[in-house]
């Protein structure tokens, strides 16, 4: 009996290694080396984080600033100032900071006193030009723009006074991930139920790998299809004024997300003891009975994860949004145009300035949307695992 | 397991009701409908392509290098495309492949399926193949090109000139590393970021797909090269990992198919709107068959023009993903089967 328990403690090791091979150094290394390699997959996620959270930590912490006028630093102040507030004034990352010598900054602080001083005298007195609009209340709350009749939200980040409210991205995102899942759901849903419970064997081996064979398919490709074809037929259906927008953008979105949701709706359907199903059909129910009163309600939360692993798929998806509609209107019509998240990204990267205002934000919308997506993948593999756990105890 | 699934459905058919039941009948139906619409989306687009792409499509297309206007019918080609899209898939197989199987290997043969460290894991795997694909693009340019690249070439014109003193002094070698001086090499979108960034994006897919052929494996199998005498390791490379080098390709299949389909992840990191020349180098950037599909359907002076060699690339891409999907199902199967006959 002790004899077990040793060996049992053997195996299991420190953090999952295996002792006991110092006899056989290589065997020792090799599995080293392979739970060092196996680590990766943590590194990456961690490093994921990081480094996108590294470019946009500036604006986190407020060291950005798109003020076109600003109260100038006569260069003879230099010393009354704190290192920050240069810093912060003069636009420079703190490596470059620390690298500058005295002469130097002062020449900086010159050249910036005569870049204020040709800026014209009308636009001098507009108060939008003293706004540093990286700031949070102009991030997310409307804003009186001088030139707009009342407070309004608005992404522009080209053009003299660069306005980066995030809150029409965020609508546009919502407007278009929303629609594709109202129409990705239940079909989906639907077409799981019928394959994993009511189709002939024969039937469910082929549409299975089928349906699945659509996640094959790139999103640049669906793109084309919704660009090409699904936007000039659903305007004839709907009769809508603008040809491309939010509602065309959806379906093609759920397009790509019907291939995941089906998959793993299907996979928790099929999961339900078949002891379930035999019941119910003994005591006299319809197939459909049995799918729907039975089946249906012991795999809801697959089903569940099944929707919002569908949700971080379609809140991320670039390509087919892209394409299909870009304009950032903030507003919540179906059939207006609307610009998402990545969308924003994947079209202004490589326009935004390295390490400007501008790009820093851009980072930061990405880092908004991997926190979404990690959210809702947690949630989706907890409800998963726990719902294969139940059911496993249940047996 | 499947194979038992399906006879005793069939038994329990027999079990039908009897009486007809018209709400059964109308949701079934229903949900019949939903299943078929979707087949139909799947072949409607298609179709579509096939039908559209097919006639413009010809040796001459899929053979020639583009003038800068590529968006000429008459002259236009794909093949720097093709060869760009082939480079950068390759470079990310020669990484993700040895991680993912190395990852796969740890999961099944060494972890304990319960202890923490695997849990971790196997969470940071899921987690990794949810991540948006645009935010692999914003992580290549932020770590692999602003971090990792801006250091080496940092480093290059800081030892750069020395190191290749010592090499032609006592090695003979010249490899002009002092030739960096001016303009970033490394620091810049390059083919390696783009097929590095993929790789990560595509390590999740040849985990999953190695670590089922690794558990489709019978214990019996490692458990008789053990009582042989063979070590853990000896096991795993001379029985476990030939067994399960169908299930290992099918992953590098699927990754591959994923990978030469993505946009997004390679928009910051690589891609080239025009290029008057293949790429040669691992820091030249390249033309890919995706963003060129995504410039063509978006950018052209005149779409009616411009639509016959759209599809036309639609199709040439899409023949290229299918293929390998295709490839990767015939595999699994014929593995299963071989499984079925053994078990």
């Amino acid at each position: 009996m002790p004899d077990q328990n040793q060996n049992r403690r053997r195996s299991h090791g420190w953090m999952g290694i295996h002792r006991g091979h110092q006899a056989r150094p290589l065997e020792w290394l090799a599995e080293k080396f392979i739970f060092l390699v196996s680590l990766s997959a943590i590194l990456m996620v961690l490093l994921i984080f990081l480094f996108v959270a590294r470019e946009a930590l500036p604006v986190f912490l407020g060291q950005t600033n798109t003020a076109l006028v600003q109260k100038p630093i006569p260069p003879d102040d230099l010393d009354k100032h704190s290192p920050a507030e240069l810093q912060a004034y003069l636009e420079l990352s703190p490596a470059q900071f620390a690298k500058m010598e005295k002469s130097t900054l002062r020449t900086l602080l010159e050249v910036k006193v005569e870049a204020q001083d040709e800026i014209p005298e009308n636009f001098r007195k507009d108060p939008d030009a003293q706004a540093n609009t990286t700031e949070w209340k102009y991030l997310l709350h409307p804003h009186q723009w001088s030139g707009y009749d009342h407070p309004e939200s608005i992404w522009q980040p080209v053009g003299q006074i660069k306005k980066f409210n995030i809150v029409p991205l965020l609508v546009g995102t919502l407007k278009v991930t929303l629609i594709g899942l109202l129409f990705a759901v239940p079909l989906a849903v639907g077409a799981a139920i019928y394959v994993s419970q009511l189709a002939r064997p024969r039937v469910r081996e082929i549409a299975k790998p089928t349906i699945e064979l659509l996640s094959g398919i790139p999103s640049v490709v669906v793109g084309v299809f919704a660009l090409l074809v699904m936007a000039s037929v659903l305007q004839g259906i709907f009769h809508y004024q603008t040809r491309l927008n939010a509602f065309v953008a959806g379906i093609a979105l759920g397009f790509a997300v019907i291939p995941v949701i089906f998959s793993i709706a299907e996979d928790a359907l099929t999961s339900v003891p078949r002891a379930y199903t035999q019941g119910a059909l003994a005591l006299g129910a319809s197939r459909w009975q049995t799918a729907w009163q039975i089946v249906l309600p012991a795999a809801l939360p697959g089903v569940f994860a099944a929707t919002v692993l569908g949700f971080g798929r379609a809140i991320g998806e670039t390509m087919i949004v892209l394409m299909v509609c870009s304009a950032s209107v903030m507003s919540w019509s179906v059939f207006d145009s609307a610009r998402s998240i990545t969308t924003t990204i994947a079209a202004e990267m490589a326009e935004a300035v390295n390490g400007g205002p501008h790009y820093r934000i851009l980072f930061m919308l990405g880092a908004l949307l991997f926190a979404a997506t990690f959210i809702s993948n947690m949630i989706g593999d907890f409800v998963i695992h726990r719902f294969k756990n139940k059911l496993e105890g249940k047996r | 397991m499947n194979a038992q699934t399906t006879n005793a459905r069939t038994e329990t058919r027999h079990f039908r009701a009897e009486k007809f039941d018209f709400w059964s009948f109308f949701f079934s139906g229903l949900t019949g409908m939903a299943t078929l619409f979707i087949l139909g989306i799947l072949a409607t687009i298609l179709l579509n392509i096939v039908i559209n792409g097919w006639s413009a499509i010809s040796w001459h297309f899929v053979s020639t290098i583009p003038k800068k206007d590529f968006f000429d019918a008459n002259t236009t080609g794909v093949l720097p495309m093709i060869v760009g899209t082939a480079f950068r898939v390759i470079v990310m197989t020669i990484f993700v492949i040895p991680v993912g199987v190395i990852t796969a290997i740890y999961l099944t043969e060494y972890a304990a399926n319960t202890s923490l460290n695997t849990r971790i894991i196997r969470a940071a795997v899921n987690n990794l193949a949810g991540v948006p694909s645009i935010v692999f693009g914003l992580f290549g340019l932020g770590f692999f090109i602003n971090f990792v690249g801006k250091n080496m070439d940092r480093g290059i014109s800081n030892f750069g000139p020395s190191l290749d003193n010592i090499l032609q002094k006592y090695l003979h070698i010249h490899l002009h590393l002092s030739a960096s001086d001016s303009s970033p090499v490394w620091g810049q979108p390059a083919l390696i970021w783009a097929s590095l960034t993929l790789a990560v994006m595509t390590l999740p897919v040849v985990i999953v797909a190695t670590e089922e052929s690794l558990k489709a494996i019978p214990t019996g199998l490692r458990e008789a090269s053990l009582a042989l005498g063979a070590t853990k390791l000896e096991t795993i490379l001379k029985i476990v990992l030939p067994q399960a080098l169908p299930g290992i390709m099918t992953g590098g299949i699927l990754a591959v198919s994923r990978a030469a389909g993505e946009v997004a992840p390679i928009l910051f990191t690589g891609v080239a709107y025009y290029m008057a020349s293949l790429p040669g180098h691992l820091s030249d950037q390249f033309m890919d068959l995706g963003y060129h599909i995504f410039v063509l359907a978006t950018q052209s002076p005149n779409i009616e023009q411009t639509r016959p060699i759209l599809y036309a690339t639609v199709l040439v891409l899409l023949m290229l993903t299918f293929a390998l999907n295709i490839v990767a199902i015939l595999i699994r199967a014929r593995v299963r089967k071989k499984l079925r006959a053994m078990g």
